[in-house]
């Protein structure tokens, strides 16, 4: 067998990885698992949009989405966005303090966005919604659902990240594990400018009512 | 002829794009989120206009779609990284894109 010494020094930016294409295999394996995350959350997406104003029963949509509120949770999720790449400048910059401030503002911007569907899920289920109640109750809670888990995870990385900075356990120069959580974080903040779009802001229409906000 | 032949390890060197070289400055990534937030409260204002639903439709996804760039190609770095690995992400959003849209057009959700 061919003995191809593929990316020497673990892909780190740092260590000037040498690999096969040139590239680093980490991060095109990080672009490979988001495009097909694409897939999977395409998939949730159109599920949404098929059983869209299909329900018979109710709550509908427009009965019980408050719009105020998760407007206010996407300037979170974008602010979050902004601090993660704040974050990553000063790594590259090596600027250990500001690049920990940043990190744990995200991972609290995190929070708070999952906070606020925890809060938005309760509320909907008193309200009446729960996941088997139609057709946009399963679709609603199987879609945020799943981008909630993965926000969760992405506060879990940031934290970890936090963590191991103060533990010495980040390499030299930490940018590019932080710069991979940070492709994650994004991919994340993306997935909602969409269920934001095609979920909350464009009208369902509901049997015997107004549909939208 | 030996079925083992031992290949000595080729030093390519990385491109420049692979290590984050040429990122934007705090000041850009600062600027493009204000644009992001503006972005996002015309998204809202606009939900509240009682337009058409084939003039706000348009519209919401017009500004989803700028916002959706912003993020992939400043803070996600694809202008400036290494073009392979938008292709490697292109791929999939591309792909998910006419899967799904096939989907909607064969089930007529735009006729509805």
């Amino acid at each position: 067998m061919a003995d191809v010494a593929i990316e020497r020094g673990g892909g780190h930016g740092a260590d000037h990885p040498e690999t096969t294409t040139g590239l680093s295999h980490t991060k095109l394996a990080m672009w490979v698992f988001l495009g097909s995350e694409c897939m999977l959350f395409g998939a949730l997406i159109t599920t949404y949009v098929l059983y869209r104003g299909r329900s018979v029963a109710p709550p509908y949509p427009a009965d019980i989405f408050d719009i105020p509120y998760t407007s206010v949770s996407s300037f979170v999720l974008l602010a979050s966005s902004l601090t993660m790449v704040l974050a990553l400048s000063a790594a590259q910059q090596r600027d250990e303090g500001r690049m920990r401030l940043w990190l744990l503002t995200t991972a609290l911007l995190g929070m708070t966005f999952v906070g606020g569907q925890v809060y938005e899920f309760t509320a909907f289920y008193h309200e009446g919604l729960k996941l088997s109640t139609n057709l946009f109750g399963t679709t609603f809670y199987v879609l945020t659902g799943f981008h909630g888990v993965h926000v969760t995870v992405g506060v879990l990385m940031l934290l970890s990240l936090f963590g191991m900075s103060f533990a010495d356990r980040l390499p030299e120069d930490p940018s590019f594990p932080i710069e991979m959580v940070g492709l994650y974080w994004h991919f994340v903040d993306i997935v909602w400018i969409v269920i934001f779009t095609v979920v909350y802001l464009i009208p369902t229409p509901s049997p015997g009512g107004p549909g939208g906000p | 002829m030996a079925l083992e032949e031992r290949v000595e390890p080729v030093d390519i060197p990385v491109s420049a794009g692979a290590h984050g070289a040429g990122h934007p400055s705090p000041k850009e990534y600062v600027r493009i989120g204000v644009i992001l937030f503006v972005l996002t409260a015309l998204e809202i204002t606009a939900s509240y206009t009682h337009v058409s639903g084939s003039i706000l439709i348009p519209t919401l996804f017009v500004l989803a779609i700028v916002k959706f760039a912003l993020v992939v190609l400043w803070f996600m770095h694809l202008k400036f990284d290494d073009r392979r690995f938008a292709r490697f992400f292109v791929m999939g959003l591309a792909g998910a894109s006419i899967l799904y849209l096939i989907v909607l057009i064969s089930f007529r959700v735009f006729l509805r």
